[in-house]
């Protein structure tokens, strides 16, 4: 078949109709990853005003700018915000959008799925938001202790939406790790067997997996919360016979590996950037990916090191002590693969690869600090204070948010199909790596000086104001490169340079299409032949024959070595996943007003999911 | 009266003043102690390690940078470089690991200490009950604990409401109180002084200001204010503080507070049997002077928003005499 007839045959089977209609009843994994993306950073944007406000409040002592109750809804809409809207979600939607390109197939798997958690997210984001706007946010902190989040101490319907938003948002997480782990085992390119799949989707499998075993852990947590609330059931009332710190090891069962669910994405895309820029595969791979998959085992098994001074057994204590340490293994592993690699490579010091470089200074800070408070004794002066603060944000920000911007440079054209500016993007660079620093560094000392967290005043006798001050006007500088960033996202997304297929000249599958992809990823499945598919060859990749045109059709290949297996149809478009969503939300929303509503509530969700599910017809019966 | 206060409070300001009031950089009890070794240890070994990743990473940009003319390094150097470099990590992460157990172990709490106070965390203030040699409580006090230079002593931690954290930093690491499960703490202080701490642990609206004193001082000293604490309040001579003890007991006061000695036994609030003698209100908010105290009663809720002392409306006269009855409690 000629080039120009497959490609419009192919449209004609994949395309997204246009309009209302189907921007609501896509499933495209690209428009769902594109979608998803940018209200991630929407969410960022919020949390990072929320961050202002707090600067503004804490930059003088006995500041009478937000009284304690704004303040204590804001620190925790911004704790909240960041990890369950934004952090977690981004690294997803990252990966809805390229696993699928970087392993050569036309779909994610499960599409409708993915499109429903799309708008579960949406939901459970516009909650959390509107209670905000209303003056219901939550005030317990993103942890949620009880019993200050218990039925007792929060008072009215705050703690009540904290929990929904985490089943929302839990619910939306479990579902894309699914979709991906079953994208990567069975939907590969052929010949693209275990050790050829690139770091980023290795990255992407094992977070996958962390999402799947760590996020039941606060499910179980915030439901028995609600239950608490609004049933009166005493899971954590100690007066009744229930444990309080019941909560603290559901919680931070989920919530350390849930450092490593944002922190793995980031490795493999630093990963990726440090192979294109350095012009040369990432040295190690067999150790990069065994650090990957080491790091989610070992975070498991640290959790304890959040409740050291809550007064647990001294021995209990010595071996998640251990575990925490040994976990600064893999990641210094890692860390010297990638030196390996710059000091073979040629590196090109393009604003993607700056952020790497920013990761490198700026995270090693944030993990020699990660050993630190694994030290029970250290830890008994510095948890809770502003060292803690210092400490996350430079594993959170450094490790993880500074990989993310230096991915949004490099797949940007990927993503829109235009390049971002160079200029804005070494500017922007330049103000958040030193606003950044400006502002986490002094924190350490901080908290050495006895500065607790969430606290919304102090005393001008303490000693903070100096350094207090001097944080808060840094915060303004690192606002200034985060909003040149958006700046430059927005316009270069409208106006900029149109980009090449391959832009940076990178190796792996997803730049074998035009930037931005069609409907249909790839005219051609291509073959695998070696772990940089792109890198040094003359001739075309070898493609895959035989795959309907007028239906929507998958290759599904072997987990280990990717031989073909069988052609499998995938489903289209559908308003189905949206009205599914809306009715999960409505009685979710309800729920929190009267336990009736998880029966009547039921009744709209089975009748949007008979709608989804209904049976369609096998296209090879027909045939 | 007020001259021994003042001097005492003169010292906690030397000793805070040249620390930084309450940082664990500035020990002055041996488990605090302790522990800042291995924060300046640990601190600077990671800053050599830092700096040598650094060294690293600078040497690995200019390499590339320079000509492409330079052999390609070999796949066999680049992996016994990096292998060295994991097993040097694997030693000082061992290292650190074996650091950290031993300063552990150098800090649990005795249960023989020969002093043993209970202290009690509410929303937002701590009650500190002292025990008798046969263990009853014989008197308590709030957001102040006084203990003698130079002797273990073991902190009973406790909560009646949500979860608090006890830290006074210059002494000792932070131990959470957890409501149903008692923790200790090993308190100790070489030198006397006023040691400011704060609550580590968010618990609601008035975290920010849940600080508690304690105030170190010679075992002579201590003994002296043991005998003067155990003893109920004295009846007030002066005619202005009798009125004010009388408004006292007229008006809600009572109902939250106690005085021993006197009708009030409300529990809901901090005993004030002998307020004048302790160097702040409001746990840690303001010192203790009439001036602050009539601030204080006056308005509760601006000082410090949202905290549980209701605003009890009084004429400026009956606010004067209570006022001089609390700093004549002494």
């Amino acid at each position: 078949m000629e080039a120009g007839e497959l490609d419009r045959r192919l449209a004609a089977t994949w395309s997204t109709p246009p309009g209302l209609w189907g921007a609501l009843s896509t499933v495209d994994h690209k428009i769902i990853g594109r979608r998803y993306t940018v209200t991630a950073f929407v969410f960022l944007a919020l949390g990072g005003v929320l961050a202002l406000l707090m600067r503004l409040q804490l930059a003088q002592p006995e500041a009478r700018f937000i009284g304690p109750d704004r303040y204590n809804q804001i620190f925790t809409m911004h704790g909240s915000n960041m990890m369950f809207l934004f952090a977690v979600p981004v690294m997803q939607a990252m990966a809805i959008y390229l696993v699928p390109l970087m392993v050569g197939t036309r779909h994610i798997a499960f599409p409708r799925l993915n499109a429903f958690s799309y708008w579960m997210y949406l939901a459970g984001g516009l909650l959390l938001w509107i209670a905000f706007a209303v003056d219901t946010g939550p005030d317990i902190g993103w942890f949620a202790y009880v019993p200050l989040s218990g039925p007792q101490y929060a008072a009215g319907k705050r703690a009540d939406i904290w929990a929904q938003m985490i089943t929302f948002t839990e619910v939306s997480a479990l579902a894309i790790a699914v979709e991906i782990v079953v994208t990567v085992f069975k939907q590969r390119a052929p010949g693209m067997s275990l050790d050829r799949i690139p770091l980023f989707v290795w990255s992407m499998l094992v977070t996958s997996f962390l999402v799947i075993l760590a996020m039941p852990a606060i499910m179980i947590a915030s439901t028995s919360l609600i239950l608490d609330r609004l049933v009166g059931t005493h899971f954590f009332n100690p007066a009744e016979g229930g444990d309080v710190l019941l909560w603290q090891h559901l919680f931070w069962f989920f919530g350390h590996p849930e450092v490593y669910i944002i922190f793995l994405p980031a490795v493999g895309m630093v990963s990726s950037i440090v192979a294109t820029f350095t012009q040369r595969p990432v040295f190690g791979y067999l150790a990069m990916v065994m650090a990957l998959i080491a790091t989610g085992v070992l975070a498991f098994g640290l959790w304890v090191h959040h409740m050291f001074v809550a007064g647990l057994p001294r021995l209990g204590e010595s071996f998640f002590t251990a575990s925490s340490m040994a976990i600064a293994v893999p990641a210094g592993l890692q860390i010297f693969c990638w030196l390996a690699t710059i000091w073979a490579g040629r590196p090109i010091f393009k604003t993607p690869f700056l952020f790497v470089i920013g990761f490198i200074v700026v995270f090693v800070i944030g993990g020699l600090t990660g050993v630190m408070v694994a030290s029970v004794p250290f830890d008994t002066q510095v948890h809770d204070t502003y060292f803690v603060v210092a400490h996350f944000h430079y594993v959170l920000v450094g490790g993880a948010v500074f990989p993310l911007l230096g991915a949004i440079y490099y797949w940007f054209p990927k993503l829109t199909g235009r390049m971002m500016s160079e200029t804005l993007g070494r500017w922007s660079f330049g103000l958040i790596f030193s606003g950044f620093n400006l502002t986490f560094f002094p924190m350490h000392i901080l908290g050495l000086q006895g500065m607790p967290r969430r606290i919304y005043t102090y005393q001008p006798e303490m000693p903070w104001s100096g350094l207090n001050m001097f944080i808060s006007l840094s915060g303004i500088v690192l606002a200034a490169g985060f909003l040149l960033f958006f700046i430059d996202a927005i316009r270069s997304a409208r106006s900029g340079p149109i980009a090449p297929a391959n832009p940076w000249g990178a190796s792996t599958l997803e730049w074998a299409t035009s930037s931005p992809p069609p409907s249909y990823n790839f005219a051609r499945l291509p073959v695998v032949e070696s772990l940089e598919p792109l890198s040094d060859r003359s001739d075309p990749l070898g493609t895959v024959e035989g795959l309907h045109t007028d239906r929507r059709e998958l290759l599904i290949t072997s987990v280990v070595e990717a031989r073909a297996e069988a052609r499998e149809s995938s489903v289209g478009n559908s308003i189905w996943p949206l009205l599914a969503a809306l009715a999960t939300s409505a009685m979710l929303i309800w729920s929190i007003f009267t336990p009736w509503a998880v029966v009547w509530g039921s009744i709209p969700i089975a009748v949007a999911l008979i709608g989804w599910f209904w049976p369609k017809g096998d296209p090879e019966d027909e045939s | 009266m007020r001259a021994p206060r003042i001097g005492l409070l003169s010292t906690g300001v030397l000793v805070s003043g040249c620390s930084g009031s309450q940082s664990a950089l500035n020990p002055y009890g041996a488990p605090a102690v302790h522990v800042e070794h291995l924060i300046v240890g640990i601190v600077v070994l990671s800053g050599v390690i830092w700096l040598l990743v650094m060294v690293m990473l600078a040497l690995a940009l200019r390499r590339g940078r320079r000509a492409e003319t330079e052999g390609q390094t070999s796949e066999g150097r680049l992996t016994m470089t990096v292998s060295a470099a994991v097993a040097v990590t694997v030693a000082i992460i061992a290292g650190m690991t074996i650091a950290s157990f031993y300063t552990t172990r150098s800090m649990g709490v005795p249960q023989s200490a020969a002093l043993t106070i209970t202290v009690r965390a509410q929303q937002w203030w701590w009650q500190v009950i002292y025990a008798g040699s046969d263990g009853t409580p014989t008197f308590q006090t709030a957001n102040e604990i006084h203990i003698p230079v130079g002797q273990d002593v073991r902190l009973q931690l406790e909560s009646t409401d949500v979860i608090h954290s006890f830290w006074v930093p210059s002494l000792a690491g932070k131990q959470d109180l957890v409501p149903g499960r008692p923790n200790d703490l090993l308190l100790r202080a070489e030198k006397p002084g006023i040691y400011r701490g704060q609550c580590a642990e968010f618990c609601g609206l008035q975290h920010s200001h849940m600080a508690v004193m304690v105030v170190a001082e010679a075992p002579a000293d201590y003994a002296r204010w043991i005998t003067s604490q155990r003893a109920d309040a004295k009846m007030p001579a002066d005619p202005d503080a009798a009125s004010g003890q009388a408004a006292f007991l007229a008006k809600p006061c009572a109902a939250c507070h106690t005085i021993r000695g006197t009708q009030a036994t409300g529990t809901t609030g901090p005993d004030l049997t002998h307020i004048g003698s302790r160097q702040t209100i409001a746990a840690g908010l303001l010192e203790t002077t009439r001036g602050s105290l009539a601030a204080w009663i006056a308005d509760p809720q601006t000082l410090k928003p949202g905290n549980n002392m209701p605003m009890v409306p009084l004429t400026s006269i009956e606010l004067q005499n209570i006022c001089a009855y609390m700093d004549s409690l002494k």
